[in-house]
């Protein structure tokens, strides 16, 4: 992937873009199955992602999120690491941030100090995982999920209005919410400017998205730091014998994939809810998986498949209104586009195609749980 | 390294299991009952709901042991569950009108052919198309909320539910007899399915078959093991359990479908599966003891007699098991061959 060739770059398309394709004829077969009409559905799906500037405005705004939890998933796969905890850290950036963002009137450089201090909660919440795998050899999956329901939990807490029997509320409750648990709204100096105002509601943060996700490329393929990590995802036994210490590899690339994930928390909030309620969950971390594997972990794919994810968000609204077909109907779709990505042996058994000499694709990590 | 450490633990165990039944006897027959905190921890309603919150997830861990002695890594027993679940609702509420017990039976047949096809398409998956497991299992997961999401007739009621069927004599014995022997059928049939597969799994040639494709399949190739066929049907048994268990909360502890209903109930099977060292008594002790910590955190929250607020009070179950995992996983042996494609010699399946 370091050098840019027509071809090269034919090769690693030919399979997501069928992939996406695939997935969308199966969803169709679904739809005609269940009685719902899937060429009303798609149309609703366009119009709601692309037919407008307003459709145009929303895809972005989709988008942005993704961007950043699909490069956190990304950077843990090329360690070799499964971070299904995306949510879990976008959670706790979300919550971090807000805390920063309700306070500190008046403070100096109040943006970025609420955005450092959401990047500082989620790589805190990604530091765990990883300091447990280094040290007693917790499997990474089974630790970030449960961390995610810990940190719902937690964010759910931070703003508790409380209970009957005194329960005593939340340090993130609005007081003027009355029961509603909710924090009150990010004060205007925290808040990401808009780039386009009311009605577009597009902010600056996806700028920033695609900013970290052009840094994560350089990160990942010219430098040293990036090298270790990929060298111990191919192979950490090698890894080690070449000197690369994995544990700290390990755990680093945890608290990066963490931060960026807390990350998408801060922006998600300073830029467009400018508060948090519990039920603000971190489904964007879970989505996270399937745009990374879409990009195939690489930065500038994880741009491409966090746009078409969050253009079939975008338009799902749409398509349930126009159509009347249920948008769950899309987490279906996404599913599928996962399933085809990861194993391009469907894909090409379908359209025959010849297999690709030199790519790597697939990533394997599913070794067990031990250490 | 293992087995000196498991002496210990398995007499640790047997101590802490005997003071807990003295412990519940005392609190339910005598005036230390009276005592709120007691009561949170040993009172019979407190053990009801362990074993009621143990049932899915020894169902689920007994899919995981199926699956991963073969070989098969499978974190999509959440996702098998929920479709399990999905399925045993439709059937029940399509046939709210034929006789109630035929109708729950519908529903069981339903989360156990449900499950089945999802451990077929994990297998599917993970031999045929060498997809990573790890992420064929995350597949399985969002396609089972997204379909359960999709189809989900949220104005449809399943009437009626499995009722609580009291053995005759045992369960007379007091405190436990209303513990352990006045359940309804799926719980029993859970218990029952622990001692079968741990027979099926130590004493049968399809048991020491499945461990040798799970330890060394080249050598099980060797003596003519068909280990991917293996594969195949131990994964599907395995999906049908842990639809079994989605069907458990449908048809008996709740009664209705709700959207994610299992609340990660799979992903703490896999805990207690790796905590119980693959073994399917293990893993029931281990079930039991994450049920507990959800007992422990209804109790909590029903007694009122904690300011704790309550969201840190139903962490416990997420964190025991985050401690769980992390204090043991070193110390048990999963199969060696998890989570690799077998090829075999000729290199066709």
């Amino acid at each position: 992937m370091h050098i840019f060739s027509l071809r090269r770059a034919g090769q690693l398309l030919v399979v997501p873009i069928l992939a996406v394709f695939s997935a969308l004829l199966v969803g169709a077969l679904l739809m005609w199955i269940f009685g719902d009409d899937p060429l009303a559905a798609y149309r609703g799906l366009w119009e709601g992602a692309f037919g407008s500037p307003r459709a145009w405005s929303t895809t972005v705004r989709k988008m942005t999120p993704l961007i950043l939890t699909g490069l956190s998933v990304s950077i843990a796969f090329k360690a070799g690491l499964f971070n299904i905890g995306a949510s879990g850290q976008f959670i706790v950036g979300t919550v971090c941030s807000v805390a920063v963002g309700v306070n500190f009137e008046g403070v100096p450089a109040h943006l970025p100090l609420a955005l450092l201090a959401g990047v500082v909660g989620g790589l805190l919440w990604g530091l765990i995982p990883g300091l447990l795998k280094v040290f007693t050899g917790a499997h990474e999956v089974i630790v970030t999920i449960m961390l995610n329901y810990v940190a719902s939990l937690f964010a759910a807490w931070t703003v508790y209005a409380g209970g009957t029997q005194g329960q005593t509320p939340g340090p993130l409750w609005d007081v003027n919410a009355g029961p509603i648990s909710r924090t009150a709204e990010v004060l205007a100096s925290a808040r990401l400017p808009w780039i386009f105002g009311e009605p577009y509601r597009v902010h600056w943060g996806v700028l920033l998205a695609i900013g970290v996700a052009l840094a994560m490329w350089w990160l990942i393929f010219k430098t040293t730091l990036g090298f270790a990590t990929r060298t111990v995802g191919a192979n950490s036994k090698a890894a080690r014998y070449a000197g690369i210490n994995v544990r700290w590899i390990t755990v680093l690339t945890l608290m990066i994939a963490g931060g960026v994930a807390g990350l998408a928390g801060a922006i998600e909030t300073l830029g467009l809810n400018h508060r948090f309620a519990p039920e603000f969950t971190g489904g964007v971390g879970f989505d996270g998986i399937t745009v990374a594997l879409l990009g195939q972990t690489n930065p500038l794919g994880v741009l491409l498949s966090a746009f078409l994810l969050g253009a079939l968000d975008a338009g799902s609204a749409r398509m349930q209104f126009d159509s009347g077909v249920a948008a769950d109907i899309i987490q279906v779709i996404q599913a599928l586009v996962l399933a085809f990505v990861a194993a391009p042996a469907i894909i090409r058994q379908i359209y025959r195609l010849r297999k690709p000499g030199d790519l790597s694709e697939s990533t394997v990590f599913s070794s067990g749980w031990g250490r | 390294m293992g087995s000196r450490f498991f002496r210990g633990t398995a007499l640790l165990a047997m101590f802490l299991a005997v003071a807990a039944v003295a412990m519940t006897l005392l609190v339910n027959t005598t005036s230390l009952g009276e005592h709120p905190w007691l009561r949170v921890f040993f009172s019979v309603s407190a053990l009801n709901f362990t074993l009621r919150a143990s049932v899915p997830l020894i169902l689920g861990a007994l899919c995981g042991i199926l699956c991963e002695r073969t070989g098969i890594v499978n974190i999509g027993i959440e996702g098998m569950m929920l479709a399990g679940a999905f399925a045993a609702f439709v059937a029940k509420t399509s046939t709210n009108d034929w006789p109630l017990l035929a109708s729950l039976l519908f529903g069981v047949g339903a989360s156990l052919a449900v499950g089945g096809a999802m451990g077929l398409l994990h297998a599917l998956f993970s031999i045929r198309y060498r997809m990573d497991q790890i992420i064929s299992g995350t597949v399985l997961i969002i396609l089972a909320a997204g379909i359960s999401a999709y189809l989900f007739d949220r104005d449809a009621v399943a009437e009626g539910k499995f009722g609580a069927i009291a053995l005759p004599g045992l369960s007379q014995i007091p405190v436990f007899g209303e513990v352990f022997f006045s359940n309804p059928p799926l719980t029993y049939l859970a218990l029952l399915l622990v001692v079968v597969v741990h027979v099926a799994l130590f004493s049968s040639r399809w048991g020491v078959r499945t461990r040798a494709c799970g330890e060394h399949p080249r050598a099980a190739d060797t003596v003519g093991i068909d280990v991917n066929r293996f594969r195949y049907v131990n994964t599907m048994l395995g999906g049908m359990l842990a639809g079994l268990a989605g069907g458990f909360l449908v048809l008996e502890a709740v009664g209705q479908f709700q959207e994610g209903m299992t609340a990660g109930r799979g992903f703490i099977s896999l805990a207690a599966m790796i905590f119980g060292n693959w073994m399917p008594f293990g893993a029931t002790a281990a079930a039991l003891l994450f049920g507990y910590t959800q007992a422990l955190q209804n109790e909590l929250l029903l007694a009122g007699i904690t300011t704790v607020p309550r969201q840190f009070v139903s962490m416990i179950p997420y964190v025991v098991t985050i401690v769980v995992v992390s204090g043991f996983v070193g110390r048990v042996r999963p199969p060696a061959a998890e989570g690799k494609v077998y090829e075999t010699e000729s290199g066709s399946e």
